[in-house]
């Protein structure tokens, strides 16, 4: 019981010197927008980037287009990971973002996923033949991952009948309750499920799904998680989840005091 | 069972309960006394104004909310330059949204509990020399004991279901706007299932014990009047 004390007050203590640190210019904190999609993902991702650096990295979790609006109205995210290529672009649009921030972390793939074990064959034949009654997708107008699936259906030439979730993870709540049989998801949902039967959609069948981040906040520390994001290390753990990397992860990373960055951050901030 | 970051969420959301709870109730009661004394001609209006947020969508109330508080808006910025830290997005924003939301699951139990109490009583009162603080403090909050207790915890139990408004105005930050019912989302949009299930369980149980818990203390108060 002593020692369990003792490790509360140290555990409180620590947690209230935290506090004050962050109040400081000690260890820094970086707020990320993160999409539901790979929110799984950038958790193990934090978790290795605790072991390298003091900074203290919160995620807020929520759709891409909701964090698209509420940035406009003031969220305040340092870095935002999108689940698409069009919303980063359109916040750079309105000037919000730091210049040259913007660029692919990560590329979607998509699954055919079933609860069925045996329902979903190895070449995807039950999608082309038609044997289920529902097809289960995210809302195409809303989600990047039902846009990609409408492209994969109209490649094939089919048109099942279909159900509309707000999102993958609604659309993945539709497959997996029996609601429909069959659901066009991310592969990142699939891939560390131990149930059902997936196919994974080959990529030629769609426009490439590319998750775009973005800087919002020109704090060293946000770049510093954004280098860590694009390195070697952070790309397998994506590759692990279900995530292609990018064709060119070409990212140098800008240092504060390099010689054309600051007028660019002002440019911007005004 | 319950992560670090569920627990904050639950304390959070009776934090903010717990407040919106107390201011509801402070700037509640005048309103309500108002409202159940004043023959004034067009009471209608501002009775229909209190009862709104009973029948608008959240998501009207919280994308209204979310361009009032933003720093672009005269109210955001009104606030950000007095207080010197932005409104939307803040636990404070949380609260101002909960007060509005809640605010007919207040007025409405204590306007009646009020109208109830009728004039007599404060009659006799008055004739035996009582001031009207002391009229008010003495013999109509005692009268009215049914209806404070189910003003408080109809505000209490409706602002920890709040859910479409703090989706719209709160960002989803841990440990600052992230409650219980987002947590619960954001678990189900991840899935996190088996999370999922302990925080409602947990928000299930807690709303069950409240009403439980007055519905025991008075048997004969009719909480959900509304």
């Amino acid at each position: 019981m002593g020692r369990i004390t003792t490790y509360t007050t140290i555990y409180l203590l620590a947690c209230l010197s935290a506090q004050l640190l962050c109040s400081t210019v000690f260890a820094a904190q970086v707020k990320v927008a993160v999409a539901s999609n790979f929110a799984s993902t950038a958790e193990v991702i934090v978790a290795t980037y605790a072991e390298l650096s003091d900074d203290k990295i919160v995620l807020l979790v929520g759709s891409t287009g909701k964090h698209t609006a509420q940035i406009q109205y003031g969220l305040p995210v340092d870095v935002f990971l999108a689940a698409d290529s069009a919303m980063p672009s359109l916040l750079e649009d309105k000037g919000l973002v730091i210049d040259g921030s913007r660029q692919t972390y990560a590329l979607g793939r998509l699954a055919l996923w079933s609860k069925d074990p045996l329902l979903v064959d190895a070449n995807g034949e039950v999608l082309k033949k038609s044997r289920f009654k529902r097809l289960a997708i995210a809302n195409p107008k809303t989600a990047p991952y039902g846009h990609a699936a409408i492209q994969v259906l109209s490649n094939l030439g089919i048109q099942p009948s279909m159900v509309y979730g707000e999102s993958v993870a609604q659309a993945f709540q539709f497959a997996n309750s029996g609601g429909a049989e069959i659901a066009l998801l991310a592969l990142s949902q699939v891939i560390d499920l131990q149930r059902g039967s997936y196919w994974l959609v080959p990529s030629k069948l769609h426009s490439p799904i590319e998750q775009q981040l973005v800087i919002l906040n020109d704090v060293q520390a946000a770049r510093d998680f954004v280098h860590f994001l694009l390195s070697e290390q952070a790309l397998s753990i994506m590759e692990l989840h279900g995530y292609t990397r990018p064709a060119t992860t070409s990212y140098t990373r800008p240092a504060l005091n390099d010689n054309t960055a600051p007028a660019q951050i002002e440019s911007t901030i005004k | 069972m319950f992560s670090e970051a569920d627990i904050a969420a639950l304390m959070l959301t009776l934090k903010l309960a717990g407040i919106s709870t107390l201011v509801l109730i402070l700037f509640g009661t005048p309103l309500a006394w108002w409202l159940a004394k004043s023959a004034w001609r067009f009471k209608f209006l501002i009775e229909a104004l209190v009862a709104l947020p009973l029948v608008l969508p959240p998501t009207v109330l919280g994308f209204y909310l979310l361009v009032a508080f933003s720093p672009q808006s005269s109210i955001g910025h009104l606030f950000e330059s007095v207080v010197g830290q932005p409104l939307a997005f803040s636990f404070t924003g949380l609260v101002v949204g909960s007060v509005i939301y809640s605010l007919p699951f207040v007025i409405q139990p204590l306007q009646n509990a009020f109208i109830a109490v009728g004039r007599r009583p404060l009659e006799v009162a008055a004739t035996l020399r009582a001031s009207p603080s002391d009229r008010f403090f003495s013999v109509v909050v005692p009268l009215a004991r049914p209806g404070f207790l189910s003003a408080a915890v109809l505000g209490f139990a409706h602002t920890l279901g709040e859910f479409g408004v703090v989706l719209m105005i709160g960002g989803n930050i841990p440990g600052e706007t992230q409650v219980a019912s987002i947590a619960i989302y954001e678990h189900v949009e991840s899935m996190q299932l088996a999370s999922a299930h302990w925080l409602s369980a947990a928000l299930l149980l807690i709303s069950f014990c409240l009403l439980v818990l007055v519905y025991a203390a008075n048997p004969k108060a009719r909480v959900l009047r509304l």
